[in-house]
């Protein structure tokens, strides 16, 4: 695969929510509005790109038994040092998504690249790779952010262009599971062409 | 390609890695905790700077038990004292900091956490019309209970249990300042 | 009194899946046939149950004693793998028949974010039953793992359920699969939120 191809197959080919359908929880649970997708797809674009570059270079001394365990904490490492750094500079993005930011330690997006690709390719292949699937995730959980916000509070990015409320529902839960729904349909109907 | 998985290069690249990782991490950890502090001391200061009025006393941080329950509060000599009151919400723990200047009127209230619902509960943090008719309240004149229960209080609407907690939230405060003041 | 509102508002107000998003992924993955729906429930009450227990104490008496509680993450999820790989180990010596049952789950439930995101919203956040906000005590702790992990199980079969009843029905090409199971369980979230607000 090129190097183009390794960044840009985050967005269709390999998208981690419609197509690998990982990382679901936070998904569903951060996306309230399209600022909060934004960062918390940043935030796992973080991890991701790091525990990549680390676990590639890691991968050929671990022995095969424990490799799980190892990559376990090799991200848990790093999910710390963002939840450390993420205290120190921006409180209020950590208080709005609280309990998802340590929570990327299970996200299967993470440890299922560092299986699937970080342990059998080289450093500078896995870093684009993290940047490829982060790109993707980060797009993805802001569009389901742009469509929730849109309909449940009348804003975009918290520009407001609807006086009053919107569609309370689609803010709260059954919102976030019927908009990840109608976006796959969506997705679907048009990957087929 | 992969080391062999042997007892001792198991052992040894899992102690290993954790080795690294814990000291990388106690690092960061030493590095950011000043910052950390700071950033929770601004949040607290920005708390008190909205509900009191402004003092150039350095705030004091006390705790006192009211009825089983510990408060925090922060004493302005001048100001008042801005009193943090935890109480249960429709979702789940509101927190509200009331500020009550020295003789007993509540200045201003400001959230400080919740988990009410988005666009109901939650205006709770942010609709000036509810959280303003607070401002100025003198517990002896006025009643803090809502209206649908025969008080002052106007409630948002659609959000009358939410409405109930913040005025309880205030009452609580009210009465950890009457037990603060009641020995001066 | 407060033992029944926890047990009340961990299954029904605050369903782990419906209402917190937590545990998703082995939700939609497992629930194509009611069977391994119940062995799966089965083995993460077990395993929320437990782990929530065991970090609780190390929380107490390890990590808040020495001031290490930014290390909860990485202790936690080291100590749920480490107790769900004791528990598979436990469970094939005592009883095979069990194991038959929950065995094949087990390793997936590591990576599952219910049994994380339980262990550390008991030690991190201030619950409400009632009208004081406090921090759960051991007793509590156990008896709000366990019944969230009842309401993950009760949330799970009710939607295996139906979609078993859905895979018999004629559903458009687009929607096969995931997209209508996520309609659905958005439908589900709906009825569930009928019971907000009652404790």
């Amino acid at each position: 695969m090129s190097k183009f191809g390794l960044i840009t197959k985050g967005f269709l080919k390999e998208n981690p929510t419609f197509v690998l359908v990982l990382g679901m929880c936070p998904t569903l649970a951060t996306t309230t509005s399209a600022m909060n997708g934004l960062e918390m797809g940043l935030a796992t674009m973080f991890v991701l790109i790091l525990s990549n570059i680390v676990i590639s270079l890691i991968a050929p001394v671990v022995p095969d038994k424990v490799h799980i365990p190892v990559y376990i904490v090799v991200i848990a490492t790093f999910v710390t040092l963002l939840q450390l750094l993420m205290q120190a500079y921006t409180p209020e993005v950590y208080e709005t998504l609280g309990l998802f930011i340590p929570l990327i330690v299970v996200n299967c997006i993470v440890l299922g690249r560092a299986e699937a690709f970080a342990s059998k390719n080289s450093v500078g292949d896995s870093a684009l790779d993290g940047i490829g699937i982060g790109l993707g995730f980060t797009l993805t959980l802001t569009i389901i952010g742009i469509v929730r916000e849109v309909l449940g509070s009348g804003s975009v990015f918290g520009w407001k262009f609807i006086a009053g409320d919107g569609i309370l529902a689609f803010v709260m839960a059954p919102g976030a599971f019927l908009v990840l729904g109608y976006l796959m349909v969506l997705f679907n109907k048009l990957a087929k062409r | 390609m992969a080391a062999k998985s042997n007892l001792r290069n198991m052992a040894l690249s899992l102690t290993l890695v954790c080795l690294v990782c814990s000291g990388l991490l106690g690092v960061v950890y030493a590095m950011t905790a000043e910052p950390i502090r700071k950033a929770e001391e601004a949040k607290v200061a920005a708390s008190i700077a909205r509900v009191l009025p402004e003092s150039e006393a350095q705030p004091v941080q006390e705790s006192i038990n009211v009825d089983g329950v510990d408060y925090t509060y922060y004493r302005l000599p001048g100001a008042g004292y801005a009193i943090i009151s935890t109480v249960g919400g429709f979702g789940g723990p509101l927190s509200v900091m009331v500020g009550i200047s020295e003789d007993g009127i509540v200045v201003n209230s400001v959230v400080l956490s919740h988990s009410e619902t988005p666009g109901l509960g939650a205006k709770c943090a942010t609709d000036v019309d509810f959280i303003d008719q607070f401002k100025g309240w003198d517990p002896a004149e006025k009643r803090l209970v809502v209206r649908k229960d025969g008080g002052d209080v106007d409630a948002i609407t659609a959000s009358t249990i939410t409405s109930r907690a913040y005025t309880k939230a205030i009452a609580n405060a009210v009465v950890v300042y009457s037990k603060l003041t009641e020995n001066e | 009194m407060e033992i029944l509102l926890i047990i009340v508002s961990a299954i029904f107000v605050n369903n782990i899946v419906l209402a917190q998003f937590l545990g998703v992924c082995p939700f939609m993955g497992v629930s194509n046939k009611l069977s391994t729906a119940t062995g799966m429930s089965g083995a993460v009450c077990f395993v929320i149950t437990l782990a929530t227990v065991v970090t609780y104490l190390i929380n107490k008496f390890f990590l808040v004693p020495l001031g290490l509680t930014f290390l909860q993450t990485i202790a936690f999820i080291l100590v749920i793998a480490a107790l769900v790989q004791m528990v598979e180990i436990v469970l094939k010596k005592i009883s095979p028949s069990l194991y038959q049952a929950l065995g094949i789950f087990l390793p997936l439930i590591t990576t599952n974010c219910a049994v994380l995101g339980v262990a550390i919203n008991v030690v991190t956040k201030e619950f409400t039953f009632g009208d004081a906000a406090h921090m759960l005590n051991l007793g509590e702790a156990t008896v709000y793992a366990l019944a969230t992990s009842l309401g993950y199980g009760l949330a799970m079969i009710l939607f295996a359920g139906m979609r078993e009843q859905l895979s018999r029905n004629n559903v458009p090409e687009a929607f096969k699969g995931l997209p209508i199971a996520f309609i659905t369980v958005g439908i589900m979230a709906m009825a569930f939120l009928g019971f907000s607000g009652i404790v």
